[in-house]
C-alpha cells in the first residue's frame, strides 16, 4: 500500500483526536485564535503539546502544518525561496507562506531549537500587524482571519542558549503545559494503550517514581507518551518490566547506574 | 620467588631493621603459595606499606591464609578499606578492619559472592531517590538504621552465597529503611514508649519487630514487585513468625495499621517470644531519629513560613491595600495531604482557593507530613518580617578563613580524592577544598596595565578580532537559501554547450560560532611573591580584555593552600559574572599564599567545566613550578603523578588542558603531566603578559 501523501495545508484531521483536557486550555486557545493572538506552548517533552494542537485543528476545523525547528532553519526554509526548474527560477513557498495563503494553524514545535534570528520572521505575524513580509518577492501577504500561529517549547532545558529571546516570547498568548495529574495520566494512559486501569495505574506510579530523579541525574522523568508507549507493549503481550526498561528507562537515560535504578523501581512495581 | 627474596623484599619495604617485625616465618609462607598469588600479596603488601607499615604487616601475616578462602575482588576491598579507615581515623580503627579479615575466614563461602557498598550504592541511592518522600541519602556504616534523613549500609553485605540474592538484600534493607521514614516509624516517642517495661531494650526490639511486619505490608501495597523478592529471601533463610505472633501481624497487615497500632500491641507482644530478626530489618534506632529531627525541626518550620509569607506576598500583591479603619481577615493558609494508595500529595489553600505550591514549598510540605503525620497549624502562619534568625534558614557555610584561626572543620567544604602513587589507588576524600574570595584591590592596577602594553593591547584587539569568525556567503551549493545566479548563468551556457549542467546551484550562508569555555587556573603559591604574581595579573588583564573581544565564556581561580585540610580555591572570575570593575579589582588583587597543590585544583575545575555547555572546554593553568605541599608528602614524584592523574580525569571528561609555565626545569616533569605538545615553557617572567594571549589564541582556533 502507498503511503497517503498530500499538500501540508490540505491536512485537515478528520476524526476527533484522543485529547483529555488538563485544565481549561481548549477555551483559552479558542478565545486567542477569535481574537487573532498567536500563542505559545510551554511544558516538558511528551506531555501532550502536539496532541492539544491536533485537537485544536481538528475542532476549529483548520488545516495544520506543522514545522519542526531545527538549528539549521533558515528564514527561507519557513517563507519560500526561489528553486531553478528546467532553466528557469520558480518561487516555492514555505510552510509559513502556505499556511497563512489558506489561513491554517502554523505551528512551529520545539521553537527554541532555531536560531533566534530565523525566529525574527514571524514577529510581523505575532503582533497585530498580521503580516508576512516577503522579500524575496516584494510581497506582503496579509493573514485572513482564520490564520493562527502557535509555537512551543520546553523549558526544562537549563541552558542559556536554549532560551527564546523577550522580543518573540512577549508577543505570545502562553499556555503552560504539564504532566497530567495521577487520575488523568491514568486514564489517558489507559485509552491510548489499552491496557486495564489496574496496570496504568501502576504505569502512572512508575512514571512519577522517575520525575522524582529529575535533577539527580535525570534530565527529565518518563513522560506521558513513553507510558503510553509502555501499556501498548504490555497490551501486546510483553512482561511489564521489560516494556518499562525498552520504552521507558533506555528512552530517558544512557547512563548504566541510572538504567539499573529505573530498572530496580520498576521491577519493585510490577 | 624463595622465602629469602621475599624475606629481603619484606624486610625492605616494611623496615624490619627498625621495627623488628620478623618477617621470616610469613615469607615461607607466600613462598609457599603459587606464583601468582605471590605476586598479588607483595605488590599490594608494597601499595600499603606507602601509607603505613603495621597496616601493611598486618596484611602480609593474613594475606597467605586467607588467598584460597578469599575472592581476590573482596580482598582488594577490604586492604583498601582498611587503607581508607587509616585515613580517616587513624591506625587504631585500621587494625580492627585487619582483624576482621579473621572472621571473614568462617564465613569463606558468603565472602566470595559478597556485594560491597560501592557497588550498589549508585543504583540504590536513585532507587530511593525515586520512591516519593523526603530526599534520602545513602551512606557506609557500621549498623544499618535510618536516623531519616540517610540510610546506613554496611561495607559488605554477604547473607547469600549468590550475589545477585545479596544485591536484593540490599535493596530490600534500603526500602525498608526509607518505610520507616514514609509511613511513620518515627512519629511517637518509641524510647520512652519502651521504657514503661521492665526490660526497655528487649521491648524495643520487639517493636521493631511489630513495626517490621506492617511496614512490610506497607511495601507490600506500594512494592508489590519488591515484596515478592523480600518474602522469597526471607524464605530462604527460614526466617518467620515466632509462636503465637499470628494474630498480631495479621492486625498490622490491615490497610489502615499505623505507628499506634504497633505501639499498642507492644504490651503483648512483650509476653510472646522473642521477634528473630529478618534478614532485611537492620535496627531501629530511635535516638538518632530524634537527634535528626531536633536538628530538623525548628529549621524545616522556619522555612516554611518564610516561603509562605513570600507566596502570600505574590498573592496578595495585586489587590488594593486595605482602607483605614477597615479589619481585614488574616490569609489563612491551610495544607492538606492525601496520603493514599501509597501516593503522597500536598494540596495548599489560601483562603479556601488552592494555591500551586513550588517544588521546594511541597518538599517541605512532605517532610513535615513525614515527621508529624499532618501539618501543624503553627507552621501555616506565613512569617513577619525579621521573625526568624537567617541562620535557619539558609544552610550554614562556615566562614573558610576559621580554619585559619583554629577551628577546624569541614563544613561548608568539597572533598576531593588524591591519587596516591604508593598505593596505587585513590584516598578517599582527602582534599578539603574551599573557594574563596578575592578580597578586591582598586589601586588603578588595570589602567596602568593597559598603559603600560598600549602597544600590545592594540595588536592583540586586531589580531583577536580577526578570529571572531564573520557570516560568509557560500557560493556553488547544493542547497541553499537563494540562487546562485552565476552558477546558474554558467550551468546554462554549458547546457547550450551540451555539457552536463552543474546542480550547485545556490548560495547558503555559513554562519560560524565559537562556542568556547576556558577556566584559567592560576598558580597563587608562596613562591610567585613579587614580580611573577604580578606578571600573572598582568597577563590576566590582557587576556580578559582579549577575551572580551572573542566572547568565549571563561573563568579566571587562583589555587594555593597547606596541607590537604586547606586546600583553597580563589575565585578571581566564574564563568556567568561580567569582566567588570569589581573583576578587575580582584584582578588587581591576587596576593601570592601558600604552596601549590595542584590536584584538587583540576579536579574542581573540571567539575565547573563539565556544568558549562561547551563544545570545547580548556583549562589552562599558569604556573611557576612544580606541584609542592607542605609536610604532607605532596612533593617529587607524589604531587605529580596525582597531578597527571586529575589531568587524565579533565581529559576523560572531554576537556583539553594546557599549561603555561615559567619553570625553566619543567621539562622534565611537564610532559609526564600534561602530555609532550600541551605546555609552554617561556623563558623570562616578563613574557607572559605578551604571550598568554598569543598562546590562547593558537590553542582555540
Amino acid at each position: 500500500m502507498d503511503a497517503h501523501s498530500l499538500a501540508p495545508e490540505e491536512h485537515f484531521i478528520q476524526k476527533e483526536p484522543y485529547y483529555e483536557a488538563v485544565s481549561n486550555e481548549i477555551a483559552i486557545f479558542e478565545a486567542a485564535w477569535r481574537h487573532k493572538l498567536p500563542v505559545l506552548l510551554k511544558g516538558p517533552t511528551g506531555c501532550g503539546k502536539t496532541r492539544f494542537m491536533e485537537y485544536m485543528a481538528w475542532r476549529l476545523k483548520l488545516p495544520l502544518i506543522t514545522v519542526s525547528c531545527h538549528d539549521d532553519l533558515t528564514a527561507s526554509d519557513l517563507v519560500g525561496r526561489y528553486l531553478v526548474k528546467g532553466g528557469e527560477t520558480t518561487w516555492v513557498d514555505g510552510p509559513l507562506t502556505r499556511a497563512v495563503r489558506v489561513g491554517g494553524i502554523c505551528y512551529l514545535d520545539e521553537v527554541v531549537e532555531a536560531r533566534k534570528d530565523t525566529m525574527v520572521v514571524i514577529h510581523p505575524l505575532a503582533d497585530d500587524r498580521r503580516t508576512l513580509p516577503m522579500e524575496k518577492l516584494g510581497r506582503l501577504l496579509e493573514a485572513p482571519d482564520a490564520f493562527c500561529l502557535a509555537i512551543s517549547y520546553n523549558p526544562g532545558y537549563q541552558s542559556v542558549l536554549k532560551d527564546l529571546k523577550q522580543s518573540t516570547r512577549q508577543r505570545f498568548v502562553a499556555l503552560e503545559f504539564d504532566y497530567p495529574n495521577p487520575e488523568l495520566e491514568r486514564r489517558i494512559v489507559a485509552n491510548e494503550s489499552g491496557v486495564d486501569p489496574a496496570m496504568a495505574e501502576r504505569l502512572v506510579k512508575f512514571a512519577r517514581m522517575t520525575r522524582n530523579l529529575k535533577g539527580s541525574g535525570l534530565e527529565e522523568g518518563a513522560s506521558t507518551r513513553l507510558l503510553v508507549h509502555a501499556g501498548k507493549l504490555i497490551a501486546g503481550g510483553i512482561d511489564p518490566v521489560t516494556a518499562c526498561r525498552s520504552a521507558v528507562a533506555q528512552a530517558v537515560t544512557d547512563d548504566v547506574d541510572m538504567l539499573a535504578a529505573i530498572q530496580e523501581l520498576s521491577s519493585s512495581i510490577f | 620467588m624463595n622465602a629469602g627474596e621475599i624475606t629481603q623484599l619484606l624486610e625492605g619495604w616494611l623496615e624490619a631493621d627498625f621495627s623488628f617485625r620478623k618477617v621470616g616465618p610469613t615469607a615461607e609462607k607466600i613462598a609457599a603459595l603459587p606464583v601468582d598469588d605471590q605476586n598479588f600479596i607483595l605488590d599490594w603488601t608494597k601499595r600499603v606499606a606507602s601509607s603505613n607499615l603495621e597496616v601493611a604487616w598486618q596484611f602480609a601475616r593474613r594475606a597467605p591464609a586467607l588467598m584460597d578462602s578469599m575472592d581476590r575482588r573482596l580482598m582488594e576491598a577490604w586492604v583498601l578499606g582498611a587503607c581508607d579507615v587509616y585515613d580517616r581515623q587513624g591506625l587504631r580503627h585500621a587494625l580492627t578492619v585487619m582483624e576482621a579479615a579473621d572472621h571473614f575466614a568462617e564465613r569463606q563461602l558468603e565472602m566470595t559472592a559478597g556485594v560491597l557498598f560501592e557497588d550498589v550504592a549508585g543504583v540504590l541511592g536513585n532507587f530511593v531517590r525515586g520512591l516519593s518522600g523526603r530526599r534520602l541519602a545513602l551512606e557506609q556504616g557500621q549498623h544499618i538504621y535510618t536516623d531519616t534523613e540517610k540510610l546506613y549500609l554496611p561495607g559488605v553485605l554477604a547473607r547469600f552465597p549468590d550475589p545477585a540474592d545479596n544485591f536484593k538484600l540490599a535493596k530490600a534493607m534500603v526500602a525498608m529503611m526509607w518505610a520507616q521514614t514514609r509511613f511513620g516509624t518515627f512519629r511517637a516517642d518509641l524510647i520512652q514508649a519502651c521504657a514503661s517495661f521492665p526490660d526497655p531494650a528487649r521491648a524495643l526490639g520487639q517493636l521493631h519487630g511489630l513495626e517490621t511486619l506492617r511496614l512490610s505490608a506497607c511495601i507490600a501495597r506500594e512494592l508489590p514487585g519488591l515484596h515478592r523478592e523480600m518474602e522469597r529471601l526471607r524464605t530462604a533463610l527460614g526466617e518467620g513468625l515466632p509462636a503465637g505472633w499470628e494474630p498480631l501481624a495479621r492486625r498490622l497487615t490491615q490497610p489502615e495499621a499505623s505507628l499506634a497500632d504497633s505501639l499498642a500491641l507492644l504490651g503483648h507482644a512483650t509476653r510472646l517470644p522473642d521477634f528473630t530478626p529478618w534478614c532485611y530489618q537492620g535496627e531501629l534506632r530511635p535516638e538518632a531519629a530524634a537527634a535528626t529531627f531536633e536538628a530538623r525541626r525548628e529549621k524545616e518550620k522556619a522555612r516554611l513560613r518564610v516561603k509562605l509569607s513570600q507566596l502570600l506576598e505574590e498573592h496578595t500583591r495585586h489587590e488594593a491595600p486595605a482602607t483605614p479603619g477597615e479589619e481585614r481577615p488574616i490569609p489563612a493558609f491551610e495544607a492538606e495531604a492525601r496520603d493514599e494508595a501509597g501516593r503522597l500529595d500536598m494540596t495548599l489553600t489560601l483562603d479556601g482557593l488552592p494555591v500551586a505550591p513550588p517544588e521546594d514549598v511541597k518538599a517541605l510540605l512532605s517532610s513535615i507530613y513525614l515527621d508529624f503525620g499532618e501539618i501543624p497549624p503553627d507552621y501555616l502562619v506565613p512569617a513577619g518580617d525579621g521573625d526568624y534568625d537567617p541562620s535557619l534558614l539558609m544552610d550554614q557555610t562556615a566562614d573558610p578563613d576559621a580554619v585559619w584561626q583554629g577551628t577546624y572543620h569541614e563544613e561548608g567544604a568539597t572533598f576531593y580524592d588524591e591519587w596516591d602513587m604508593g598505593r596505587e589507588h585513590y584516598r578517599k576524600n582527602w582534599c578539603v577544598m574551599r573557594e574563596k574570595e578575592v578580597t578586591p584591590v582598586e589601586d588603578g592596577f588595570h589602567r596602568a596595565t593597559l598603559e603600560k602594553y598600549a602597544g600590545l593591547v592594540k595588536h592583540l584587539r586586531k589580531s583577536f578580532e580577526a578570529l571572531r569568525d564573520e557570516n560568509r556567503i557560500e557560493k556553488r551549493q547544493h542547497q541553499g537559501d537563494d540562487v546562485d545566479i552565476d552558477a546558474l548563468v554558467e550551468a546554462l551556457a554549458d547546457a547550450r554547450d551540451g555539457r552536463e549542467m552543474s546542480e550547485r546551484l545556490f548560495v547558503r550562508l555559513h554562519r560560524t560560532e565559537r562556542n568556547i569555555a576556558v577556566a584559567f587556573m592560576v598558580d597563587m603559591s608562596g613562591s610567585t611573591r613579587g614580580w611573577i604574581n604580578e606578571a600573572e595579573r598582568e597577563a590576566l588583564i590582557l587576556l580578559c580584555e582579549a577575551l572580551e573581544l572573542l566572547g568565549d565564556r571563561y573563568a579566571i581561580y587562583g589555587f594555593s593552600g597547606i596541607t590537604r585540610k586547606r586546600c583553597e580555591l580563589f575565585r578571581v572570575k566564574t564563568f556567568d559574572e561580567p569582566y567588570s570593575d569589581e573583576v578587575k579589582a580582584r584582578i588587581s588583587g591576587i596576593r601570592a599564599q601558600e604552596y601549590t597543590r595542584m590536584g584538587f585544583a583540576i579536579r574542581h575545575l573540571t567539575e565547573l567545566l563539565k556544568g558549562v555547555e561547551a563544545k570545547t572546554k580548556v583549562l589552562i593553568t599558569l604556573s611557576d613550578g612544580r606541584p609542592d605541599d607542605y609536610f604532607d608528602g605532596y612533593r617529587g614524584p607524589y604531587g605529580i603523578e596525582d597531578t597527571r592523574m586529575a589531568l587524565l580525569e579533565a581529559r576523560r571528561a572531554g576537556i583539553h588542558p594546557f599549561c603555561i609555565t615559567i619553570d625553566k626545569e619543567a621539562r622534565d616533569y611537564l610532559p609526564h603531566m600534561y602530555g609532550a605538545a600541551r605546555y609552554i615553557i617561556l623563558d623570562d617572567v616578563r613574557q607572559l603578559p605578551m604571550k598568554v594571549s598569543d598562546i590562547y589564541r593558537r590553542l582555540t582556533t
